[in-house]
C-alpha cells in the first residue's frame, strides 16, 4: 500500500510531498517572478505592493467566509456581491443623506449583513433548499434592495471619520514623520519575534511530551522564510505611506478565521460535515446548525466587505460588488479547497487570493485589458482545480 | 449426459484481508431453476458477480464454462451478450423515466439518423412486457408502478437482452406473498420454454416450491448440492446444510455476570418509514437489556433491526416514532443523536464508510468527533490532549496504523472498524449498540472486537449486538431476540439458542 510510504516527520526530505503540499505557494512565486520580469520590475514598486493587499482586501475577507460554505460540501454563496451593494448603499445613504452617527451606521450595516446571511442560512440549513438556488435568489433580491436604497444613483461618502476607520494610514507619533515612516518595520519586527518565539516554544512543548516533530531545519526554515517575506513587505510599506487600517482589518479577519477553522471545535464541524454529513449527524452534531452558521457568517463578512469597499472607493452605485463573489469562490478553489467540501485552509485561500491579485495587478501594469484578465483568471482557476482533482486521484482518495 | 449450460470450477475470489470465495463449484443444467442458498456474507452475490463479469476475469481464479466454452468476461456487457442477465436485489430502475426508457437504457433503439426511435422503443417494450404478464403502457413512469411490477420490468428488460440464463438476487425480498408467488409461477412458466434461472433467496419455502436443485454455500465454500426427487429436499435439511459448521472457540470465554438492574428498556416501540410514511418498519417492539448483559438481535436483512437501533439512538431514523424508552429505569426522551450520546448511548453503525467514519480525515479527527467537547476548553481544541486521546484509543483497540494522522480511508476494513469502535469508546457509553460489528473483517480482528465486548459487560455496561451471523450471536450473547419484517418474533436464552431454532423463528414468520 502506498499509504505506508506517506511522509512521516523526521524522514529524509521528500521532494514529491513538498511539491504537492506547497504547489500553490510555488505557483504564486513563479507567477510573481514572471510578472516581475514582464513588468520590468514595476510589480515590486512599493505603491503596487501596498495596493496589492488593499485592492484585494475585500476578496480575502469574503474568501474566509466562503471557505466555511465550501467546506460544508462545495457549497457556494452567490449573493455576497449583492449584499455588498446593499450594505454599502445603506451605509452611504445613512451617512451622506441622513447624517447618522457613523458607529451606529457601522453596527446597523453589519446587522443587515448578518440578517441577509441568517435569511439564507435558515432556508439552506433547516429547510434544506439547495445553497445554489437560495443564494442565487439572494443575489437578485439583495441587488434589488441595494438599488432601491440608492434610488439608482451613485452616492458618495466624504465623512472623514468614517473613511478613517477603514482607510487611514497609521501614524505613530515619534516613529512616523512626513519624511520617514518606521512603524511598518517595527510592527514587522515584533511579528517576526513572535513567530520565532512560538516556533521555539511549540518545539520545546513537543519535545517535552515526546511527540514526533519536524526536523529543526524544516520548522526554522519555514519561520525564517515567512519572516524574510514579511520584513521585505514591511520595508516596502514603509516606503509608501505605511500600514493602512484596512490592512489591519483584513489581517485580523484572516487570523480569526484561521484560528476558528484550525483550532476550535465548531470550526472542525465544517470539515466533518463536508467529509461525511451522515456520520457527523450520528456523532451528535447538529449539521443543520453548521450550514446555518456558515451562511449567517458569510452575511456578516459580506456586510463588512460592503463597508470596506465603500470606504476604499468612496461611493456606491447599483452595480457595486458585481461578480465579487466569483473572486472569493475562485480564491478558495485555487487555494486548494475541495470542490466536494471537507478540505481547505485559510492560509491556502490567502495564497489563492494573492495569486489572482498578482495576475490582475501584473496584467494591469502591463496595460492588458480586462477581457484578457478574465481569460487568464478563468484558466488559472480551472488548472488549479484539475491539478487538485488529478493529484487526489493519484493518491487514491 | 445432462445438458450443462453453466459450470463454474474452483472459483476463488479474495478481497483485501478476506477470502470471499474459496474453491467454489457450481453446475447448472439447461432449463432448471437452481437455488443458491447461504447466510448473508456466505458469498452468493460475490459468486454471481464473478459470473456476470462485474468482477472481471483476472480478479478471481478458477474457470467458467458456459455452453461448454470457456468464458472470460471483462464487463457486464460481455456476459449479457451471451445471454446471462443478473437482476440485483436493489432494482436498477430510474424512477422518473418510463418503463420503455428504462428497459432500453444504455441499449437504446435508434433509427438510421441516430435518434432514438420512440415508436420502436415502446412497441418492443410492450412486447416484452406481455411476455412477463405485465399489462401496462410502456410510457408509464417507473415510480407509478409498485415494486412487484417493477420486478417484472426488470425481467422484461432481461428478455429484451435475449436472456438465456437469468440470475435473480433476492427477487422476492421486497414483495408481498401474493406478488412473490406470482413471480415464482412466472419463472416456472419460463422454465417450460427452456429458460434457465439461478435464484438467490433466503426464503426456504420458495426454494421448496420452485427450485429443482439447491446449492448451499457457507463461508465462501460450496457445501453440497441437493436435487429435488433424489435428496431429501426439505427446509430442515437445507437449514442443516446452511448452518452446519463446527463451533470452535472463535469466541473468547466470559463469565456471565448479568446484573438485575436494567440498563435500557424499550416499550411498544413503533417506527414508520421516513419516506413512505404509511409503511411500518418496526411494529410495537418491547425489549430490555440488563447491565452486564450482551443482547443479540437476529434476523434477515430488512427485518428492521438497524432501524430499531437508529430510532432509539436519538431518533436518527424513522418517522412518527412512538413508544417509551427507559434508561436505568428512568423514562427518557432522546430527541437527537447528541442527547443520546449525552445519556450514554453509542451506536456503532453497520455501514462504517457511509454512516460511521469520515474517510478523508485522520484517526485523530475521527476519534474525538462524537465528544469533541472532552478535549476542548472554551470551544478551543487542546491539540495535545486530543493527540493523547487518539493514541490511547488506537492502542486500546489494537488498531494497526503508522500514525494517528493516517486517514482512516487508507486503513483496512478491520482497522477501520477498530477506529470506529475507538471513536465510540471515547464517548464512554453505558449502552453500546453494535450493528454488524464484524462485517467484512478478518477472524483476528473479530476476536479483538469480541474481547472488547466482554470487557464492556464486565464493567457492568449493556451491549446490544445486531448481527446476521448466527454463530456469532450464539457465541457472544446472553439472550437473543429474533426479528422478522419489523416484528419481534421470539426470544431465546444463551442456553437454548441454536441456529436451527433461530432459523425456524425466522422461517415460520414467513408463512
Amino acid at each position: 500500500m502506498s499509504t505506508n510510504k506517506e511522509n512521516q516527520g523526521g524522514a529524509p526530505f521528500d521532494l514529491g510531498g513538498f511539491l504537492t503540499r506547497y504547489s500553490m505557494v510555488i505557483a504564486l512565486v513563479i507567477v510573481f517572478i514572471l510578472f516581475y520580469f514582464l513588468t520590468d520590475g514595476r510589480l515590486l514598486y512599493a505603491q503596487n505592493m501596498s495596493n496589492l493587499l488593499l485592492q484585494n482586501g475585500y476578496v480575502l475577507v469574503m474568501a474566509c467566509g466562503m471557505l466555511l460554505c465550501i467546506l460544508t460540501g462545495g457549497n457556494i454563496d452567490l449573493s455576497v456581491g449583492s449584499v455588498i451593494c446593499m450594505v454599502g448603499g445603506v451605509a452611504a445613504v445613512m451617512i451622506t443623506n441622513h447624517g447618522f452617527n457613523i458607529y451606529l451606521t457601522i453596527l446597523i450595516c453589519l446587522a443587515i449583513g448578518v440578517l441577509a446571511g441568517v435569511w439564507q442560512g435558515y432556508w439552506i440549513g433547516y429547510v434544506r433548499i439547495p445553497p445554489f438556488i437560495t443564494t442565487l435568489g439572494g443575489m437578485f433580491v439583495f441587488r434589488g434592495f441595494g438599488r432601491l436604497i440608492l434610488d439608482s444613483k451613485t452616492v458618495s461618502v466624504q465623512d472623514a471619520a468614517f473613511l478613517n476607520i477603514f482607510t487611514a494610514y497609521i501614524k505613530v507619533p515619534g516613529l512616523d514623520t512626513d519624511t520617514r515612516i518606521l512603524s511598518p518595520l517595527v510592527i514587522g519586527a515584533l511579528v517576526v519575534v513572535f513567530i520565532f518565539y512560538s516556533t521555539i516554544s511549540s518545539r520545546a512543548n513537543k519535545a517535552k511530551k515526546g511527540y514526533r516533530q519536524n526536523s529543526a531545519l524544516t520548522d526554522f526554515g519555514r519561520s525564517g522564510l515567512i519572516s524574510v517575506v514579511l520584513l521585505a513587505y514591511c520595508y516596502l510599506l514603509s516606503q509608501y505611506k505605511g500600514v493602512s487600517v484596512m490592512l489591519l482589518w483584513v489581517v485580523a479577519v484572516c487570523l480569526i478565521y484561521h484560528f476558528i477553522t484550525s483550532k476550535t471545535a465548531f470550526g472542525r464541524y465544517f470539515y466533518a460535515v463536508g467529509g461525511n454529513e451522515k456520520a457527523t449527524q450520528l456523532s451528535g452534531i447538529n449539521t443543520n446548525k453548521v450550514y446555518f452558521i456558515a451562511y449567517a457568517n458569510m452575511g456578516l463578512l459580506a456586510g463588512l466587505c460592503g463597508l470596506l469597499c465603500l470606504a476604499r472607493v468612496g461611493s456606491v452605485t447599483g452595480s457595486t460588488g458585481t461578480s465579487f463573489e466569483m473572486d472569493a469562490i475562485g480564491s478558495c478553489f485555487i487555494g486548494g479547497a475541495s470542490a466536494y467540501g471537507g478540505s481547505g485552509t485559510v492560509p491556502g485561500v490567502i495564497i489563492g487570493a494573492l495569486l489572482l491579485g498578482v495576475i490582475n495587478m501584473g496584467m494591469s501594469i502591463m496595460g492588458i485589458g480586462d477581457s484578457w484578465q478574465y481569460v487568464v483568471k478563468g484558466g488559472v482557476l480551472l488548472v488549479a482545480v484539475i491539478f487538485d482533482v488529478v493529484s487526489n486521484r493519484k493518491s487514491g482518495k | 449426459m445432462a445438458d450443462i449450460i453453466l459450470e463454474m470450477k474452483s472459483i476463488t475470489k479474495e478481497f483485501p484481508g478476506v477470502k470471499a470465495l474459496d474453491n467454489v463449484n457450481l453446475v447448472v443444467e439447461r432449463g432448471e431453476i437452481h437455488a443458491l442458498i447461504g447466510e448473508n456474507g456466505a458469498g452468493k452475490s460475490t459468486l454471481m458477480n464473478v459470473l456476470s463479469g462485474t468482477y472481471p476475469v483476472g480478479s478471481y481464479t478458477g474457470e467458467i464454462y458456459y455452453n461448454g466454452e470457456l468464458c472470460q468476461f471483462r464487463t457486464l456487457k460481455d456476459s449479457e451478450a451471451k445471454g446471462i442477465v443478473i437482476i440485483h436485489q436493489e432494482l436498477a430502475l430510474i424512477p422518473l423515466l418510463t418503463i420503455g426508457e428504462n428497459m432500453f437504457l444504455g441499449n437504446e433503439k435508434k433509427n438510421k439518423m441516430g435518434h432514438i426511435d420512440w415508436d420502436r422503443t415502446y412497441n418492443e417494450a410492450e412486447k416484452h412486457m406481455q411476455q412477463v404478464g405485465l399489462y401496462e403502457s410502456a410510457q408509464t413512469l417507473i415510480k407509478d408502478i409498485g415494486t412487484g411490477k417493477q420486478q417484472l420490468v426488470e425481467i422484461a428488460k432481461a428478455f429484451s437482452k435475449n436472456v438465456k440464463l437469468l440470475i435473480l438476487d433476492e427477487p422476492t425480498s421486497s414483495l408481498n406473498d401474493e406478488d412473490a408467488k406470482m413471480l415464482l409461477d412466472l419463472l416456472m412458466e419460463f422454465k417450460k420454454n427452456g429458460l434457465t434461472s439461478i435464484i438467490i433467496t433466503h426464503k426456504l419455502n420458495e426454494i421448496i416450491y420452485c427450485a429443482d436443485k439447491a446449492t448451499i454455500i457457507r463461508d465462501g465454500s460450496t457445501i453440497e448440492t441437493l436435487v429435488k426427487g433424489v435428496d431429501e429436499f426439505s427446509e430442515d435439511r437445507i437449514i442443516k446444510g446452511m448452518v452446519g459448521r463446527p463451533m470452535d472457540d472463535r469466541y473468547p470465554a466470559r463469565e456471565h455476570k448479568v446484573r438485575s438492574e436494567v440498563g435500557l428498556e424499550v416499550k411498544n416501540w413503533t417506527v414508520y418509514h421516513p419516506l413512505y410514511h404509511e409503511k411500518v418498519v418496526d411494529n410495537n417492539i418491547s425489549f430490555k437489556v440488563h447491565k452486564g448483559e450482551v443482547v443479540g438481535f437476529s434476523g434477515l436483512q430488512g427485518a428492521g433491526r438497524t432501524e430499531l437501533a437508529m430510532s432509539i439512538f436519538g431518533r436518527s431514523y424513522g418517522f412518527n416514532i412512538s413508544g417509551e424508552l427507559y434508561l436505568n429505569g428512568e423514562k427518557t426522551e432522546l430527541k437527537s443523536a447528541e442527547q443520546a450520546i449525552r445519556h450514554g448511548l453509542a451506536y456503532v453503525t453497520e455501514d462504517r464508510k457511509t454512516n460511521g467514519l469520515i474517510l478523508g480525515e485522520s484517526i485523530r479527527f475521527n476519534t474525538t468527533l462524537a465528544r469533541l467537547d472532552k478535549v476542548c476548553g472554551n470551544g478551543v481544541i487542546d491539540t495535545t490532549a486530543e493527540q493523547k486521546v487518539a493514541e490511547d484509543m488506537t492502542e486500546a483497540m489494537g488498531t494497526k496504523t503508522p500514525s494517528i494522522e493516517q486517514k482512516v480511508g487508507n486503513l483496512s476494513g478491520g482497522n477501520q472498524q477498530k477506529a470506529l469502535l475507538g471513536k465510540w469508546m471515547f464517548t464512554e457509553p453505558e449502552v453500546l449498540i453494535l450493528d454488524e460489528p464484524t462485517r467484512g473483517i478478518d477472524v483476528g480482528a473479530k476476536y479483538d472486537i469480541y474481547c472488547l465486548i466482554n470487557q464492556m459487560v464486565e464493567e457492568g455496561k449493556s451491549v446490544i449486538m445486531i448481527s446476521s451471523e448466527m454463530p456469532e450471536l450464539i457465541g457472544m450473547c446472553d439472550r437473543i431476540y429474533i426479528m422478522n419484517e419489523g416484528e419481534l418474533k421470539g426470544e431465546l436464552s444463551a442456553e437454548e439458542a441454536t441456529q436451527e431454532k433461530i432459523m425456524s423463528f425466522i422461517i415460520s414468520a414467513d408463512d
